[in-house]
């Protein structure tokens, strides 16, 4: 008798490549070999995949049509399998295998939209935390400010786009209208978070993206602000904080010790 | 959507009664919450509920706190040679300890290899070293999760020249030796008894009745083989066909009422025509628990 693990692997491998012959010993009734028996799990795979992906990636969908969709995802598929039973997880991979994908090279934008989707699913099951009270910030000292490092909330997401992918992407989700849109507009950066139950997609003004990824990085507040300030001067600190503070987004924040000095 | 809360409110009840459930699916959770919808309990698939947060754990955890909950795992991969993942098994248990569902179901099949996953349920030859190694398997899982789990019945389209046990027979040796659970789902014997020419009405006569916990009930689709022979596929996307609810009441004669679950995954209907699939189950076993009653007190 052989091993079962031999019998497995050979079913695996079968299943993975189409061209190879379906596995001894996989029988119809008969006792015959059946292509189009071992055909249904081949086609189980491929087809659950692809509809994990048409689930998470609904405007890349529309962007660019069913039909089209579904062949492009079964590439994606093939060459990259689930790795966990989670299948919450699968498709991360995707916006980057959509950047480097040829037959949609034209559609330049393509892969930051599937960024955006990405970032929105992260966040719809990131994990739940309890935003920071306000008041709290209010009274560490003025001096001090500058050395706040903030913890974000779990579910906040960052994507600069160098396109519009941001309208671009609120003009393809459920059925929104679409509209003409000008590619050379000019870049958007999207804050993707979800404080309470729903996830909120919103444009981060001028600086906003790299001042978040400083914070997330664990950078205290001044050098956040510094950075931000560097690339674009018109970057208020105080508006970025108090909107991140009304929506819930920090969750916690500690004091970075200041070396002291003659030691 | 702002109501519902991230931490768990008081719950009652924990066992599922032997009533019609139905498969619990995110279109639906607003009319389950907002109709306060008479089912007899709901079931999730293990998998969907293993993110961190979010709308998914929200909406569960006000379900579970109005109705049972069972649970049924579509990604341990029981039936693969290699052993359990165990960070897979902490999921489940986990998730176990937050719900406290009354049953937790998982199948007859395996769905990992190397370091992949395959998201379907891919079938075991029945041999004397697969009893062994699934039986391994289902010890460990009911050692690690503290408590007994039901293991489903599969659909199958090949089956193995190796095989040196009926399907009915094996797994009614898996249950002898391990004491899990059984799930008999109608329509995987259906699917299964079709696709292998096997007598359906037999299965249900054979199987092991006594270990059953669980139905459940689901739609196929139908295809032919490369011989043009009948080729059932296990679809969830569609109504219980006839044959299948024949078959149910056939099994609900000789069992009585056991929880019995409307699995519909793809291509879902309206929660009302869910809902009527469900009362459908309900009233036959309504009437098989009211059979039962009147020869009771026919017999004084």
């Amino acid at each position: 008798m052989r091993p079962l693990a031999e019998v497995q692997q050979e079913f695996a491998a079968a299943l993975r490549d189409p061209k190879l012959p379906i596995p001894r010993g996989c029988v119809a009734p008969d006792g015959s070999t059946d292509e189009k028996r071992f055909a249904v799990y081949r086609n189980n795979v491929a087809s659950s995949l692809i509809d994990c992906l048409a689930e998470s990636y609904p405007a890349v969908r529309r962007l660019i049509g069913e039909e089209c969709f579904r062949e492009t995802a079964r590439v994606y598929a093939a060459q990259d399998l689930p790795r966990s039973p989670v299948m919450l997880d699968y498709g991360g991979g995707f916006p980057a295998f959509l950047e480097h994908f040829e037959p949609l090279a034209e559609l330049a934008y393509l892969a930051d939209v599937a960024r955006l989707e990405r970032a929105w699913l992260e966040a719809y099951h990131a994990a739940e935390a309890a935003p920071l009270d306000p008041t709290a910030l209010a009274r560490v000292p003025a001096d001090r400010a500058g050395d706040l490092c903030l913890t974000l909330h779990p579910s906040v997401r960052i994507v600069c786009s160098p396109f519009p992918a941001l309208s671009i992407w609120h003009m393809n989700i459920a059925d929104a209208e679409v509209k003409p849109i000008d590619l050379e507009a000019g870049g958007e950066d999207a804050l993707v978070a979800r404080p309470e139950a729903d996830v909120h997609v919103r444009t981060l003004p001028a600086g906003g993206a790299i001042f978040l990824t400083a914070l997330a990085e664990g950078k205290p507040l001044a050098t956040a602000a510094e950075c931000a300030s560097h690339s674009s001067p018109e970057f208020n600190l105080t508006d970025h904080l108090t909107s991140l503070l009304e929506a819930g987004l920090v969750i916690a924040g500690r004091l970075k010790r200041r070396r002291s000095r003659g030691h | 959507m702002s109501i519902l809360r991230a931490t768990s409110p008081h719950r009652t009840h924990h066992e599922i009664p032997a009533r019609a459930g139905v498969g619990l699916k995110a279109p639906h959770y607003r009319t389950v919450l907002e109709t306060r919808t008479d089912v007899g309990f709901f079931e999730v698939h293990a998998e969907n509920y293993m993110g961190a947060g979010g709308p998914p754990h929200r909406y569960l955890t006000e379900i579970r706190a109005r109705y049972p909950l069972s649970l049924h795992g579509v990604g341990l991969s029981i039936g693969a040679d290699r052993p359990l993942d165990r960070n897979h098994l902490r999921r489940l248990a986990e998730l176990i300890g937050r719900y406290e569902p009354g049953l937790f179901s998982e199948h007859l099949a395996w769905s990992s290899h190397g370091e992949h996953f395959f998201n379907d349920l891919l079938p075991v030859p029945y041999t004397r070293q697969t009893l062994h190694r699934v039986c391994e398997h289902i010890d460990q899982v009911q050692e690690s999760l503290g408590r007994q789990m039901l293991l489903e019945n599969p659909s199958t389209y090949v089956a193995f020249a190796e095989s040196t046990f009926w399907e009915v027979d094996f797994i009614a040796e898996i249950a002898r030796r391990t004491g899990c659970g059984l799930l008999l789902d109608v329509n995987n014997v259906y699917v299964a008894c079709t696709n292998q020419h096997w007598d359906a009405a037999r299965y249900i006569d054979e199987f092991p009745m006594a270990h059953v916990r669980q139905i459940h009930l689901a739609g196929h689709a139908t295809d032919e083989d490369a011989q043009g022979r009948a080729l059932l596929i296990d679809s969830h996307d569609r109504l219980v066909d006839g044959a299948v609810w024949d078959l149910y009441v056939r099994a609900i004669g000789t069992l009585g009422p056991v929880p019995t679950l409307i699995e519909w995954d793809q291509n879902l209907p309206p929660w009302g025509e869910l809902h009527a699939e469900a009362q459908r189950a309900e009233s036959i076993l309504s009437g098989e628990r009211q059979c039962e009653e009147t020869l009771r007190a026919a017999a004084g």
